[in-house]
C-alpha cells in the first residue's frame, strides 16, 4: 500500500514538474527570501507570503481583502457567555497535501490543531525547540502563553480553547499566520526518521498550493493542491521569483518576466502606471506613520507644547514630497479604513503663527530638540530622513532648533524605548489583525518601555483601552474607541504624520488578485488569461 | 620548490587566525543586535530577550565565544544561521556555485579583453586608441557597480529587450541542480533552449562584474608592457631584425606577464567583493547576496563563517598564483 502511495506521489510530482511547460502559471516577483516554510517561527511579511498564505490554512480566515473573519478549517464555533471558552467544529474531510515526501493517511483532525499550538506554547513539547533558537515570537508577542489555559480535544472534529481571561481579538488572532494549522502526522513521521529540520524545508499544509521546490534565494515553486477544501485553484503553478531590488522588480514586470510584483519604489509607480500592458492596483494601507514626543520630559510634558509643534508641521508638503502623493495626512492613530475610526475629529491645523504664539504662551523660548529618523524605508514612511528634514525646516520657522539623529535599525528602536530618550521619535505601525486595539495598544501604559515610544500613560485613555478589550459588542467597542481617539487628539502624544497607500503593479492578464489590507499577498482565486 | 610551498603554507595559518578574529570582531562591532533583528518591529520582551541571549551564548565573554567558535570551525562545524536555522556550510555549498560561475565568466571576459587592450595601448602609446582605452578603463574602474548594473538592465533588458532582467535561467526551465553550475546543468538537463537561456542570463551580470577587473588588468598590462618595451633586450631583439610580432609576443609579453598574473590573482578578491553588489542587483542567488542579507539581519554566525570561508578561498587562489609565479619565474623560489 505504502509503495503504491509513494508511486502515486512520485507520479504527481512528475506531472507537476513535467507539465510545467503547458501549465497556467503565475510568476510573482517577491521582495525577499523566506527564512523557512514553517508558518509560525518567523514574523516577516515575506515569510508569511511564502508559507502560511500559500501552503497552510487556519481555523478562521480573513475574508479576501477584508479584516473580518470567516470560517476556515473550522466550519463553525461557539463562545461561552463568559468569553473564556471557544469551541470549534472542524470541517470534515480536509486533506493535507500529498507530495513526493509525504503521503497523509488521515484527514485533518483535532490532534493537528492542538499540536499546532502546543509546539509554540509548551516547552516540554519536543517540537518547541526543533529549530535552534526559535522564538515563536509572534505567538508570544500576541500574549498567547498567558492567554491560553488549555486546548482540549472534545472529539476528532471538535476542539475547545480555554482562556485565562476574555480576549475580544481571540478570533482574529486565530486568523493570523502564526496560528496556521500544521500536520501532526507529518511531524510524527519526521520524528521517527530523525529529520525534524525538514518540517520547515519541505512543508505540508492544507492550503491552496503545495510546495514543489525552493532554490535558495532564487525561486520558489508551488503547484495548485487538487485536494484543497476551498476548491482547486485556476492557476496550475505559482512561482515566486525572489528579486530584492524594487527597481529590478519593476523592470522584470515590464519585460514580462513576472506577472505581479510587491512593493514598488514610489519613484517607479508613475512609469508602471503609464505602461499599457500593466495595471497598478492601489489601496489605503492599514498603517500609520508618526512622530512620538517623549511626554515625560519637559517641555514635551505640556500638552500645549506638543499641540504647538503639531501645528508647526506642514503635513501636506510631506505627503507630496516624501510619499509622492501615495498617502494621506493622518488625523487619528488608526487608519480611516478601520472600524471605529472617528471621522468627527479635526486635525490640528497647519498654522505656524499660532504655533509660535502657543509656544511663547507656554513659556518655551529657544527650544532645541532632536528629531529621530529611521535608517530604513518602511511602508508607513518611505524616507524618514527626508521627513525629519522637512519637520526640521518647519520647526525652524517657529523658532525651534532641531537636530536629526539616526542609528542602526535595531539599535534605533532600542534607544527609542528608553524613558529618558531625548527628542521626538519617528516610527509607525502596520496592523496585524484588523482590530483597533492592535493599533491603540501602542499607546497603552503596559506598552511603556516597549512599543509606546511616547512614554505616555494617560489613565483616561488606558481605562477606555481596557474597557474596549473586555467588551464583546462591536457597536459598544466602536463608541469606546471613538472616545479614546478624542482623548488621544486632545493630549497629542504623537504627531500623526500619514497613512500610506500600498500599490500592487501587475500585468493586465492577471485577474482576481485582491489587495489585502493586512499587507499579505494571497494568490488563491487569482487567474491568468493566456 | 617544496620549501617555498611550505613557507607559503606556514604563512596561511596566522592569516586564517587573523581573519577569523577580524570577522568575529567585525560583525560584533557593527551596531545592532541579532536577536532584536530576528524579533522584527514587534520587538521582544526583556525576559524573552535575556532567554535568547543565554541560549545563543551572547552573554558570555567574547574571548570564550571566540575560542568556542574556532574550536567548532576546526572540526568543520561553521554553525547554524540565526535567521534561517540552516547550517552555514550547507547554505554556502548551495550558493557558491552560482557565484563561482558568475566570477569565472567575468574573469574570462576581463582577461580576454583586458590583456589585448593593455598590449595594444602600450604598443600604440599616446595614440587615440591608447587614450580612449585608458579613459574607458578609468571610467570602468570608477563606476559604481549598483548604478552601472541598473543602467544596463534598463537599456538592454527594458528598452531593447535583448537580455533577461535578472535570475539565472528562464522560469520555464525546472530541473534539479546536478553540479550547481547552471551552464553545465542546463546542458545535462537536455531541455532545448535551457543552455541558451542560462547563457543569456549570464551576459549582463558578468559584464558588470568584469568591469573593474577588466579595467585593472588593462591598465596593469599596459604599464608592465611599457616597462618591458623600454628594456635593453627588447631593443636588442628589435636590432636583430626580429618581426615586431615576435618581439612583442615572445620577448616583451612573456616578461610583462608576471605582474599581470599577480594582478589577475588579486582580482579574485575584487570579484568576490563585486559579487556582493552585482548579485544583489541581478537577484543572482550566490554568496554575495547571501552575505548582504546576513549583514542586514546581523546574523553573526553567517557573517563570521561566511567571511572566513570566502577568505580561505581567496587565500587558496592566491597560493595557486604564488605557485604559478614561482613556475614562471624560478628566481622567486630562491628568494
Amino acid at each position: 500500500m505504502k509503495k503504491k502511495l509513494t508511486f502515486a506521489a512520485a507520479l504527481l510530482a512528475a506531472s507537476v514538474i513535467g507539465g510545467m511547460a503547458n501549465a497556467k502559471q503565475l510568476v510573482y516577483c517577491s521582495e525577499a527570501s523566506p527564512a523557512g516554510f514553517d508558518p509560525s517561527p518567523w514574523s516577516g511579511g515575506n515569510d508569511f507570503d511564502a508559507s502560511s498564505r500559500t501552503i497552510y490554512s487556519r481555523l478562521v480566515e480573513f475574508e479576501h481583502g477584508k479584516t473580518t473573519i470567516s470560517p476556515g478549517l473550522a466550519e463553525s464555533w461557539t463562545v461561552s457567555d463568559d468569553g473564556l471558552e471557544y469551541t470549534f467544529k472542524l470541517r470534515p474531510g480536509v486533506k493535507f497535501q500529498t507530495t513526493d515526501y509525504f503521503t497523509p493517511t488521515r484527514d485533518l483532525n483535532a490532534d493537528d490543531v492542538i499540536f499546532s499550538f502546543e509546539r509554540q506554547w509548551k516547552k516540554e513539547n519536543p517540537w518547541f525547540s526543533y529549530l535552534e533558537g526559535t522564538g515563536w515570537e509572534y505567538f508570544a508577542g500576541m500574549g498567547f502563553p498567558d492567554l491560553l489555559k488549555e486546548i482540549v480535544k472534545v472529539d476528532d472534529l471538535t476542539v475547545k480553547f480555554v482562556l485565562n481571561k476574555p480576549e475580544v481579538a481571540f478570533l482574529p488572532d486565530l486568523g493570523m499566520d502564526f496560528a496556521s494549522i500544521v500536520s501532526k502526522e507529518y511531524a510524527d513521521q519526521l520524528d521517527k526518521a530523525g529529520t525534524r529540520q525538514q518540517f520547515t524545508q519541505k512543508p505540508i499544509g492544507t492550503g491552496p498550493f503545495q510546495f514543489v521546490d525552493y532554490q535558495v534565494d532564487a525561486v520558489i515553486r508551488y503547484a495548485a493542491w487538487d485536494g484543497y477544501y476551498g476548491g482547486r485553484q485556476k492557476i496550475d503553478d505559482l512561482i515566486f521569483a525572489i528579486t530584492t531590488d524594487p527597481a529590478v522588480r519593476a523592470q522584470k514586470l515590464k519585460a514580462g518576466e513576472c506577472d505581479i510584483m510587491s512593493y514598488p519604489a514610489p519613484a517607479d509607480i508613475a512609469g508602471l502606471q503609464a505602461d499599457t500592458n500593466l495595471k497598478v492596483d492601489e489601496q489605503e494601507g492599514l498603517n500609520i506613520g508618526y512622530l512620538a514626543y517623549n511626554t515625560t520630559l519637559p517641555p514635551f510634558d505640556k500638552v500645549e507644547v506638543r499641540k504647538a509643534l503639531n501645528m508647526a508641521v506642514n503635513k501636506k508638503a510631506i505627503i507630496d514630497a516624501v510619499y509622492q502623493g501615495a498617502g494621506q495626512p493622518a488625523v487619528n492613530p488608526i487608519p480611516p479604513t478601520m472600524w471605529s475610526y472617528n471621522k468627527d475629529i479635526k486635525d490640528d491645523p497647519y498654522d505656524p503663527e499660532a504655533a509660535k504664539k502657543m509656544l511663547a504662551d507656554a513659556g518655551v523660548k529657544d527650544l532645541s530638540m532632536k528629531i529621530w529618523a529611521m535608517p530604513v524605508s518602511r511602508p508607513y514612511n518611505p524616507n524618514a530622513q527626508r521627513v525629519a528634514e522637512m519637520i526640521q525646516a518647519d520647526y525652524a520657522a517657529v523658532g525651534v532648533k532641531a537636530e536629526i539623529v539616526s542609528y542602526e535599525w535595531t539599535e534605533y528602536r532600542e534607544r527609542g524605548k528608553q524613558k529618558d530618550r531625548d527628542g521626538a521619535f519617528q516610527l509607525g505601525w502596520t496592523g496585524d489583525n484588523g482590530d483597533p486595539d492592535n493599533f491603540l495598544f501602542l499607546l497603552g501604559c503596559d506598552a511603556v518601555g516597549q512599543s509606546n515610544y511616547a512614554i505616555w500613560c494617560n489613565q483616561e485613555f488606558e481605562g477606555l483601552l481596557k474597557k474596549g478589550k473586555a467588551t464583546t459588542d462591536v457597536a459598544e467597542r466602536t463608541k469606546i474607541y471613538e472616545e479614546a481617539q478624542v482623548v488621544f487628539k486632545r493630549e497629542a502624544p504623537w504627531l500623526t504624520i500619514a497613512h500610506s497607500k500600498v500599490f500592487m503593479p501587475m500585468n493586465k492578464k492577471v485577474s482576481g488578485f485582491v489587495m489585502d489590507p493586512l499587507g499579505i499577498h494571497r494568490f488563491d482565486g487569482v487567474d491568468v488569461t493566456e | 620548490m617544496l620549501r617555498y610551498l611550505l613557507h607559503k603554507l606556514a604563512l596561511i595559518v596566522p592569516t586564517v587566525f587573523g581573519i577569523s578574529l577580524a570577522a568575529f570582531a567585525f560583525v560584533r562591532l557593527l551596531p545592532g543586535d541579532p536577536i532584536l533583528a530576528l524579533a522584527g518591529e514587534r520587538g521582544v520582551s526583556p525576559e524573552r530577550y535575556a532567554q535568547l541571549v543565554e541560549q545563543f551564548g551572547y552573554n558570555r565573554p567574547y574571548v570564550i565565544q571566540y575560542f568556542e567558535y574556532i574550536g567548532r570551525v576546526l572540526t568543520g562545524d561553521f554553525g547554524i544561521s540565526i535567521a534561517t536555522k540552516r547550517p552555514v556550510l550547507g547554505e554556502f555549498q548551495a550558493l557558491f556555485p552560482a557565484t563561482l560561475e558568475l566570477a569565472t565568466i567575468a574573469l574570462i571576459i576581463a582577461v580576454l579583453l583586458g590583456i589585448p587592450a593593455g598590449i595594444f595601448a602600450a604598443i600604440k602609446r599616446g595614440s587615440w586608441f591608447d587614450q580612449a582605452t585608458m579613459g574607458v578603463a578609468l571610467t570602468g574602474y570608477s563606476m559604481p557597480i549598483f548604478w552601472w548594473g541598473l543602467l544596463l538592465i534598463i537599456f538592454f533588458s527594458g528598452y531593447l529587450g535583448w537580455t533577461p532582467v535578472s535570475g539565472r535561467i528562464g522560469l520555464q526551465y525546472f530541473f534539479k541542480p546536478t553540479t550547481g553550475f547552471m551552464l553545465i546543468d542546463s546542458l545535462i538537463s537536455g531541455k532545448s533552449g535551457a543552455f541558451r537561456s542560462a547563457a543569456s542570463h549570464l551576459i549582463l551580470p558578468s559584464i558588470v562584474l568584469a568591469t573593474i577587473p577588466l579595467a585593472v588588468i588593462a591598465r596593469q598590462t599596459r604599464s608592465a608592457m611599457l616597462e618591458v618595451l623600454g628594456e635593453d633586450y627588447v631593443r636588442t631583439a628589435r636590432a636583430k631584425g626580429l618581426a615586431p610580432r615576435r618581439v612583442i609576443g615572445l620577448h616583451a609579453f612573456r616578461n610583462a606577464l608576471i605582474p599581470v598574473v599577480t594582478t589577475i590573482g588579486l582580482q579574485v578578491g575584487t570579484l568576490m567583493a563585486g559579487a556582493i553588489l552585482t548579485e544583489t542587483i541581478f537577484s543572482w542567488p550566490g554568496i554575495g547576496k547571501w552575505m548582504i542579507d546576513a549583514i542586514g539581519k546581523r546574523d553573526y554566525v553567517v557573517v563570521q563563517s561566511g567571511l572566513l570561508i570566502i577568505a580561505l578561498i581567496v587565500m587558496a587562489v592566491n597560493l595557486i598564483v604564488d605557485v604559478l609565479y614561482a613556475v614562471i619565474n624560478p628566481r622567486i623560489r630562491v628568494q
